[in-house]
């Protein structure tokens, strides 16, 4: 089996549905000929032809609501915004439109559209090119939202997403784009090859969404998380030595539910990690539904180990960034509680 | 031809000039009819509104022209992104009308299940795209299906409605840059109505040129036309749609007329502009004007024309009634289950369990 990066294995998953379905287009910002800035799809115009993957103008407003429209005329297409903080000029279009389009016209009508973005930080990007607005999403009903967190996981998740019928935000993690990032941003950087989730079929295959996976068994606290964020975890799990339960969730909507409950009812705490920002970012909602559904088995409060309620920040984003410090400190602290 | 204004009609009631088309009449009375029952329809419902048989309604009174010819011109296969001030692009189609009156009574029989707003039609098999409150959020799809259509080798074109005011909205230059690099087979319309609610076109920057001209900046041919002209309407948008039709790209076309009534039912157009003002509008009423050339045509008369319209109103008001027996707004809805669906796909565990909650 081909060793992929997450790169090459979202290359890889648009170039198996390019080749196998003729519905599927591929466009936006610097996508086609310079094959994306982050070269996700290096090489599929050449492959595949400019009809297939090809240059948008700078108007995320407009390749959305181009997406929306060839969607609802019948094809799947695929669309990237540069980073996800340049998402939000098709946030009427993703809201208004997409998520509402089957709903509103009786199902004559509907959105199988799938938006691509990097996301999140760790690169040094800044304000610009490091948010990570998944609870946004989230809080709208009617769209799916999906963050991978290694390569097998991307190519199989975003398969699933190019052939689901309902719109899907498919957020990619950055920092992990090239190799798994646990957070000690002063470490030397590893790539994936070598990782065993870096194994990737290189045909076909699906992971569906709404499946959470367990990433580490454990028995004292159940920890949540998505994206870049899985690896600091097990990071954290790993340096604290506590029997930590480390659940990927990998996509946020659909979200699996049972898996979270069964998990904390085991366990008795619980603990959420995300890089976007504490205050009804998507942690809150996490929190919500443990404290609703496992309140009776839980033996401590929920904790919430999450960037701070600022903009996303340059010199400080390894004070920002909820690093493995952060992690083991909550994950002692809801031990001892 | 961005900057004049294209017409046929004149004030005779006589067709002339390069552009007027030669039209069988009963086409033209088709025309007729589509512009008639629509009138006569969207005041019955008015009063409907007034009689609290509905929450809302809007008319299109002084701008049935635009929709009526555009939708006998454009094929069965195109697609229309409408405004809600297009109700004739239905009616000339012979969109059931019990259809519209219990959608707009969001009554149990509403073929959008209570889900819309009254008005806020959508209708697949009519070539018409589902229409929203939110003003030109979907100008740009008419391009994605334009180019859907195009990648696939298919024949069918695009045409979207949005009204002067929301032209300043992104939405419409986007999808004026993406039809122009795409050469997309689309037909903009943008029906210049003078008034965008309280606010007269000057402040959609109608006084600084007209709207067709925004075309010239994409690369795009824009044309203006008289919106109460009936066979000014059809032969532009016959010229646009063999443009598109000939893999020649987009036109924007400006459709200048009058909104002879007010917003909605919300609004009293007196506090904002003259009361008297739709008389004193310059270019007519577009059914007086088709009804007239009929007339010179020696196609139509005036007893005709009383009769005919009474019988579409006595078909109007059995369908109203037909609707108010199942119910009008709060005393007929479809199953509350139905609020339930269509918002994925397949419904995750929130839809369901919320469902099951509310008892649905």
């Amino acid at each position: 089996m081909p060793s992929m990066s997450m790169i090459q294995a979202l290359n890889s998953a648009l170039d198996v549905m390019l080749g196998e379905n003729p519905d599927v287009l591929v466009f936006g910002e610097d996508v086609g000929y310079f094959g994306g800035v982050f070269r996700v799809t290096d090489g599929l115009q050449k492959k595949h032809g400019l009809k297939r993957c090809f240059d948008t103008p700078i108007s995320e407003g407009g390749i959305i609501a181009t997406a929306i429209g060839m969607g609802a005329y019948g094809l799947r297409p695929v669309a990237e915004i540069q980073f996800a903080d340049y998402i939000l000029p098709a946030f009427d279009q993703l809201v208004s439109e997409a998520a509402r389009l089957r709903y509103r016209s009786n199902g004559e009508f509907w959105a199988p559209i799938t938006v691509r973005a990097p996301y999140g930080g760790g690169i040094y990007g800044g304000q610009t090119h490091s948010q990570s607005p998944e609870a946004l999403f989230a809080h709208v009903t009617g769209l799916c939202t999906v963050i991978p967190s290694n390569p097998y996981d991307a190519k199989g998740l975003l398969i699933a997403s190019i052939e689901s019928n309902d719109p899907v935000i498919f957020l990619e993690p950055k920092r992990i784009y090239h190799g798994p990032f646990d957070g000690h941003h002063e470490s030397q950087v590893k790539p994936w090859a070598g990782h065993p989730l870096a194994e990737v079929p290189a045909g076909h295959y699906v992971v569906p969404l709404g499946k959470a996976q367990l990433v580490r068994e454990g028995n004292d606290v159940t920890i949540l998380a998505y994206g870049t964020m899985v690896h600091v975890a097990a990071a954290a799990i790993e340096e604290s030595g506590i029997d930590g339960e480390l659940i990927d969730l990998r996509s946020i909507v659909p979200l699996d539910l049972d898996a979270i409950t069964a998990s904390v009812r085991k366990t008795g705490r619980c603990v959420i990690v995300h890089e976007a920002s504490r205050f009804a970012g998507f942690g809150a909602e996490l929190s919500a539904l443990v404290q609703e559904r496992c309140f009776w088995h839980l033996k401590s409060p929920i904790a919430r180990v999450t960037g701070w309620d600022t903009p996303y920040p340059h010199a400080f984003e390894w004070d920002y960034f909820p690093g493995p410090a952060r992690v083991i400190k909550a994950l002692v602290q809801i031990m001892e509680a | 031809m961005a900057y004049g204004l294209i017409r046929v009609l004149d004030e005779q009631g006589r067709a002339v000039g390069p552009w007027a088309p030669t039209l069988e009449p009963d086409v033209l009375r088709h025309g007729l009819r589509a512009m008639l029952l629509t009138r006569l329809f969207e005041d019955r419902m008015f009063r409907s509104h007034r009689q609290g048989k509905t929450s809302f309604f809007m008319k299109s009174t002084g701008e049935e022209a635009i929709s009526a010819a555009q939708s006998m011109v454009m094929g069965p296969r195109d697609m229309c992104f409408s405004t809600y001030r297009v109700l004739a692009w239905l009616m000339a189609r012979n969109y059931p009308v019990i259809d519209l009156v219990n959608q707009i009574f969001s009554n149990e029989k509403d073929p959008l299940k209570g889900r819309q707003l009254p008005i806020l039609y959508s209708a697949r098999g009519y070539g018409f795209y589902s229409l929203s409150g939110n003003l030109g959020s979907r100008f740009g799809h008419a391009v994605g299906w334009a180019m859907a259509s195009a990648y696939k080798g298919d024949d069918s074109l695009a045409l979207a409605y949005i009204g002067e005011g929301s032209t300043a909205e992104g939405d419409f230059h986007e999808a004026l840059t993406f039809a122009s690099v795409y050469h997309a087979p689309v037909i903009f319309c943008i029906t210049n109505n003078q008034w965008a609610i309280s606010s007269y076109s000057g402040i959609a920057g109608g006084e600084e040129t007209t709207f067709a001209s925004k075309a010239i900046g994409y690369g795009l041919p824009g044309l203006r036309v008289d919106g109460n002209d009936f066979l000014a309407v059809w032969a532009v948008t016959e010229w646009a749609r063999a443009r598109a039709k000939a893999n020649l790209g987009a036109t924007v076309i400006e459709l200048f007329t009058y909104r002879g009534a007010g917003h909605s039912t919300s609004d009293d157009p007196a506090r904002y502009r003259p009361a008297d003002e739709a008389k004193s509008w310059p270019l007519g009423d577009p059914i007086d004007r088709l009804k007239q050339y009929l007339i010179t045509q020696g196609e139509w008369d005036e007893t005709r024309h009383v009769q005919f319209e009474a019988e579409l109103a006595e078909g109007i008001r059995a369908a109203i009634k037909e609707g108010e027996a199942v119910g009008t707004l709060g005393q007929s809805k479809p199953p509350v289950s139905e609020m339930f669906e269509g918002v994925f796909e397949h419904p995750d565990w929130r839809v369901q369990e919320q469902k099951r909650e509310l008892g649905a």
